[in-house]
């Protein structure tokens, strides 16, 4: 990233790399020996757990570890449960890991086999399919979800999954519109995918096609509705409170594979980057640790590197390597020790850049004195905190460095857990 | 932990666009680089004792300053080089050492860091230096005595001051180009003006500033000036003329667009730009000073914070 600085051009606009016209099929990884699925609920007792150890597991079988709870995971493996240990991610999120030891004959276990196009059949099987469909936007029976948008761009940069998807699964991801159609009542559907990829698409089973501009963060979902559908999302809202459900490309196409198979798909397509940048779509069985991911394309990591789930702008680092595959892992980004930028203390000299840079056209030099100092309510009343699309501009082009996506974060969560915590004491 | 690996985690985003404080310092410095050569080149040796003190004297108030607020240690972002520099810019190259020193004083302490640092200063550290000084110590910053004992092969007289108290036809023989190559007296560092609008493109170029300050600073400039000019064309000179001179060319590439007294919105940044230029002619020809853009620089910073205020509708605000 970093060359010489009396030469180097003052402000180039991100741009979206397209993937080239005619992608590689996945690479596939296979599971060295272990797996770890992930269920979105706290373990608090082992006592909750009807899972024991040692509980033998077949490849796409329903795990249903909770005894009070309808949680589920599928796993995508055939072993032998070796452990139910309870997990915790950033901001306070809490998860149930089940690690399995992987046998050396695959059985398949029985799958839902053939489906009705229903919700309760979509939230009984697909709730963790790869792209993790977002089933509980339709929970409520009044659930205002006025269209669906299927995303066929990725909103971070250097990740191409769902672009890979909408070009080479077109007719999984249309099968699924249709069944997705059916099952949420929902009838207006919408693809949006890159401008440069719009021409060149056939007959698709949605309603619009919209394109999407190549500048980052034009793919970020708040973004696609200001540009391609014209209607803001008020500060504060989500999309799906505006009525809009994004479903990513993978999703809808997990969605069409499992009516058309009557089996679960088990492979998640990730973009994986390497030290040197190189990009490759691989696909790997959910669960599967990013170290095998690693090993198999022969990526060396050392001390001080930094691997990233997601993208550059928005991604996650983590510490472990033994981390799996998730249903929403779209990207894993591996950085050198050497290409790790590091944030500052450093004052803000006020030169204005992150307001130059911010999409949404923030204050983002008087929000982040506020932030600085903890005072995030009046951040969020004077200087408009929510209306952030947290795209992390701001901290790419921060001359003094200073963490501001970080501060804006952290922000918005110690108000989420204000605002719970009054609503509970009310 | 199962890893012997310590990998790094740290919050996105992961990527930086590799600016940093100090080569941004570094960068102006090297815009000034023009302007400065021919000031020693006219000058001679006391142009350089004075830049020297200067820049090792504010770097000296900076590190004093950064004891004893106990933080760390900031000399080496080149912000304390930088002031001294152009503090060395706007003076005569006679200044006396202690002058100089107070000055330099006046700037990193009461300028700067009395407010907090870098970044956190309303007004620019050496417009506030130069202005308390050349109210206190009147005698050492008028260039037609400072520079007595120098022998010029141009017209060795203020040019602003000529225009103020004698006319249009007293500055006739200023040409543009003359001035343009420096054929003026004044800060040792100011007169020059091809070398500071070279430095100034450099620095527009690389957002180091903002073209919308220096263009509305100079088009208000221009335009008071040439209705002045219009109006009473022998008591008033020509916009060009004061383009040319004074602190009109290192105000609009140094001191105006400083980063943390100048506003960040583009509205703002015209309306102060063009304000201070309007400013400027309005103290250069009806005002008691012959120079008034440090003064109009001053009064532009203290309304800059209400001038931010004027504000695009950030995405998705109700109301």
């Amino acid at each position: 990233m970093m060359n010489n600085a009396f030469s180097r051009p003052a402000t180039a606009a991100i741009h979206y790399e397209l993937l080239h016209q005619t992608p590689l099929g996945p690479q596939h990884v296979t599971s060295a020996g272990s797996a770890t699925l992930f269920i979105e609920e706290k373990l608090e007792r082992q006592s909750q757990i009807a899972l024991k150890v040692g509980d033998a597991v077949q490849t796409g079988q329903k795990i249903s570890p909770f005894a009070d709870r309808p949680a589920y995971t599928i796993s995508s493996v055939t072993g032998t449960v070796a452990a139910v240990r309870p997990m915790t991610g950033d901001f306070g999120k809490h998860y149930t890991a089940i690690d399995i030891t992987v046998a050396d004959a695959e059985v398949l276990a029985e799958g839902p086999g053939e489906m009705e196009p229903t919700l309760a059949n979509l939230n009984e099987w697909l709730a963790g399919a790869p792209g993790k469909p977002p089933l509980n936007l339709f929970k409520a029976t009044n659930h205002g979800i006025h269209t669906l948008v299927v995303a066929g761009v990725d909103a971070d940069l250097l990740v191409a999954t769902n672009q890979f998807i909408i070009k080479s699964e077109m007719h999984a991801v249309n099968r699924g519109i249709d069944i997705l159609k059916e099952a949420t009542g929902v009838s207006n559907v919408t693809i949006a995918v890159p401008r440069d990829l719009v021409q060149g698409f056939g007959h698709t089973g949605a309603n619009e096609l919209k394109a999407v501009a190549p500048e980052y963060p034009a793919a970020n979902p708040k973004l696609i509705i200001y540009e391609a559908f014209g209607r803001e999302i008020p500060a504060g809202k989500s999309c799906a409170e505006m009525g809009y459900a994004f479903f990513s490309a993978e999703a809808v196409a997990s969605i069409g594979k499992a009516f058309d198979t009557g089996r679960i798909p088990l492979e998640k397509t990730v973009t994986l980057v390497d030290k040197n940048g190189r990009k490759t779509i691989i696909s790997a069985r959910i669960g599967t640790p990013i170290a095998d991911v690693l090993a198999a394309h022969r990526i060396e990591t050392g001390s001080k590197d930094r691997l990233i789930i997601g993208g550059p702008m928005t991604g996650f680092a983590i510490f472990d390597e033994q981390m799996p595959i998730q249903a929403d892992t779209d990207a894993i980004l591996v950085q050198d020790a050497a290409d790790v930028s590091l944030v500052s203390d450093y004052p803000c000299i006020n030169c204005g850049e992150c307001v130059q840079a911010c999409p949404t056209r923030v204050q983002v030099n008087m929000l982040v004195r506020f932030l600085e100092a903890g005072q995030y309510e009046d951040g969020a009343n004077l200087y408009d905190l929510y209306s952030c699309v947290d795209c992390g501009l701001c901290s790419f082009v921060c001359v003094a460095r200073i963490p501001i996506f970080q501060y804006i974060r952290l922000a918005k969560y110690e108000l989420s857990r204000l605002t719970a915590a009054e609503a509970s004491n009310a | 932990m199962r890893s012997e690996k310590m990998f790094i985690v740290s919050h996105a985003p992961f990527w930086h666009n590799g600016s940093n404080v100090a080569e941004r310092h570094y960068g102006m410095l090297l815009a000034a680089m023009p302007a400065v050569a021919l000031g020693i080149v006219q000058y001679g040796l006391p142009a350089v004792a004075v830049i020297a003190m200067s820049i090792s004297t504010a770097i000296f108030w900076e590190w004093l300053m950064n004891r004893i607020t106990k933080r760390t240690i900031t000399v080496g972002d080149g912000n304390a080089a930088l002031l001294g520099l152009l503090f060395a810019m706007l003076i005569p190259a006679t200044t006396p050492w202690w002058v100089v020193i107070t000055g330099t004083f006046i700037m990193m302490v009461i300028g700067k860091h009395i407010f907090g640092g870098i970044g956190s200063n309303p007004f620019h550290p050496v417009a506030v230096s130069v202005l308390i000084l050349t109210v206190s110590w009147g005698a050492f910053f008028d260039f037609n005595g400072a520079l007595v004992n120098y022998s010029f092969s141009f017209n060795a007289l203020y040019p602003l001051g000529l225009a103020k108290n004698f006319g249009t036809a007293a500055v006739a023989d200023f040409t543009p180009l003359n001035l343009l190559l420096g054929q003026q007296v004044g800060g040792l560092g100011t007169t020059f003006g091809l070398g500071l609008i070279g430095g100034g493109i450099y620095l527009m170029a690389k957002r180091y500033i903002r073209w919308e300050i220096v263009l509305s600073f100079l088009s208000g400039i221009f335009l008071t000036a040439l209705m002045f000019h219009l109006a009473a064309p022998a008591q008033y000179a020509d916009p060009l003329f004061h383009l040319l001179t004074g602190y009109t060319l290192v105000g609009a590439f140094f001191l105006l667009p400083e980063d943390s007294s100048s506003p960040v919105n583009t509205i703002p940044m015209l309306i102060y730009g063009a304000g201070a230029g309007m400013m400027t002619i309005l103290i250069r020809n009806i005002g008691i000073y012959t120079d008034g853009v440090l003064l109009a620089v001053l009064l532009m910073n203290l309304v800059n914070p209400l001038l931010d205020n004027i504000r695009p509708k950030a995405l998705g605000k109700v109301g």
